[in-house]
């Protein structure tokens, strides 16, 4: 089981936790405008890095917050984790 | 190629079995074929395998980053089915289903395919309506299917719990009688030795570091082995889909996460057939030498790592002891993690790219096994001929700009 740390509540079992997915992926402002191509690789398409990969988590059965998650998806080392938008 | 018989099996017994020959060659690559599969796990050597036998293409490698069987094929529990919702999915999985059945011959090498029959429970008053859907829908097919109410599944699996106060109630089941399960390694080694044996090299431990292109148009692979030309390449590579279509600058539609099963102590014969509940993410069954063989559902993040989170061992065996109680004494003998390669519709993509001469065998998430030969005869079908067969036509690329989704996911509601 990974240990993941939130940050609001700290290390806690992975099981508290579940994953939201690549993180990133912002709906278009202007679907409208948006071809069928586009919009689907919106929907759709994934990066499924094999290696660092930045992702989303929420921390379900705590304190209910979505936070992001840089991880390794070869080795599952979670090299850090920080608050939406907080990137750098 | 000897020919396996009865015979020989008396004859090798003879010199104390240590004149059996090596079931298929080890070859240098050529700097040139025809068509070059890359991935060596079951799909692809069937793939190959079709490709010689049905189209008569002598110039074929394999090219297998470990050892032949070593993913997935190696990795899985074995169950062979076609009782899926949507048309398109069900034929699909009904072609492959029919070339089960006659692999053994076929390929001269047993598979040990055993028909022993697949049970889908239905826990809730839903789950039997999706359940008297889904068999009336694979009867309009031809496919074998029946509902089968609880007293029925208690006479015929006797150690399941079918009390109404269980922890899961058992309201009762599809039953595909032709379904079951096969020996894993066997459909890898049978389909390596049967394409060997019409010439396709079978080239281990030769990993693809790039994909060369020119004017659109595929034109070989550089591998740990050096480069090699064909004008057609077909990538069927499960787990690593995405990382293969990073080297054309292809995006797909997947996402590869673990898959977790594990295997149990042997014992005596308790369980003749399949049980599978989508709605608890556990399936067993109990393979010839005793074990019992179970099967849970995928970790929830993107992994790579051939092992997932003890919690969902937890879950799944959590389900399996609620369903069979007896079970909770049995020991397990051995686990493992198995990279699936999973589409938002959770059907997979058989189909051409945008680059020319480049073909996609990727997207069968947890349900790989069962569709090896057919995956394989339709994916040489679509190589050979540059287009789809009309079985895996649906199956295409394209789908997910045009919307013609084939939504296995939500309808079928079982587990793969």
């Amino acid at each position: 089981m990974l240990l993941i740390r939130c940050p609001w509540c700290g290390d806690r079992a992975e099981s508290e936790f579940s994953c939201g997915g690549e993180a990133g992926i912002s709906r278009p402002l202007e679907p409208n405008a948006l071809n069928d191509a586009d919009w689907s690789d919106y929907l759709f398409n994934r990066t499924n890095a094999r290696g660092a990969h930045k992702e989303l988590w929420n921390h379900a059965a705590g304190c209910r917050r979505w936070f992001e998650a840089e991880r390794d998806t070869v080795s599952y080392v979670i090299k850090r984790t920080y608050k939406l938008g907080q990137a750098d | 190629m000897k020919k396996y018989s009865g015979f020989s099996l008396f004859r090798n017994a003879l010199s104390h079995n240590l004149n059996w020959k090596q079931a298929w060659r080890k070859p240098e690559p050529k700097k040139h074929y025809d068509v070059i599969i890359v991935g060596g796990g079951g799909h692809g050597l069937a793939t190959a395998y079709y490709l010689a036998k049905v189209h008569k293409i002598k110039n074929i490698a394999v090219v297998e980053k470990g050892w032949i069987g070593g993913g997935n094929t190696g990795r899985n529990t074995t169950i062979v089915r076609s009782n899926y919702l949507w048309t398109e999915a069900s034929l699909f999985y009904e072609k492959s289903l029919k070339l089960w059945e006659g692999l053994s011959q076929d390929l001269n090498y047993n598979v040990m395919f055993s028909q022993r029959g697949v049970y889908n429970l239905g826990h809730n008053l839903q789950d039997m309506r999706d359940i008297e859907r889904r068999v009336s829908a694979n009867r309009l097919n031809g496919i074998d299917a029946e509902v089968v109410n609880a007293t029925q599944i208690k006479a015929e699996i006797p150690l399941i719990d079918t009390s109404p106060d269980a922890r899961y109630p058992i309201l009762g089941a599809s039953l595909q009688r032709r379904g079951g399960v096969a020996r894993h390694d066997a459909i890898a080694w049978g389909f390596a030795r049967a394409a060997d044996a019409l010439g396709v090299d079978i080239i281990e431990q030769c990993e693809v570091t790039g994909i060369h292109r020119e004017k659109g148009r595929v034109t070989g692979i550089d591998t740990t082995r050096g480069k090699i030309n064909a004008p057609k390449i077909g990538v069927v590579v499960a787990g690593n889909a995405s990382v293969l279509a990073k080297m054309v600058d292809l995006r797909l539609p997947i996402e590869s996460h673990p898959l977790q099963a594990f295997v149990s102590e042997p014992m005596k014969p308790v369980l003749d057939t399949v049980v599978m509940s989508g709605a608890v993410h556990g399936y067993v069954s109990q393979s010839d030498k005793g074990e019992l063989v179970i099967g849970a559902g995928v970790d929830s993040y993107v992994g790579y790592g051939q092992r997932g989170s003890f919690q969902t061992i937890e879950h799944t065996l959590e389900a399996i002891v609620q369903l069979f109680p007896m079970f909770s004494r049995v020991r397990l003998l051995r686990m493992w993690g198995g990279i699936v390669d999973v589409c938002p519709d959770a059907c997979p993509i058989v189909s051409k790219t945008p680059v020319d001469g480049l073909y996609f065998n990727c997207g069968w998430g947890t349900g790989g096994f069962k569709a090896t030969p057919g995956s394989g005869w339709a994916f040489a079908h679509t190589i050979a001929n540059d287009h789809p067969h009309e079985l895996n036509a649906p199956f295409s690329l394209e789908r997910f700009t045009t919307g013609a989704l084939i939504d296995e996911h939500g309808a079928a509601a079982v587990a793969h």
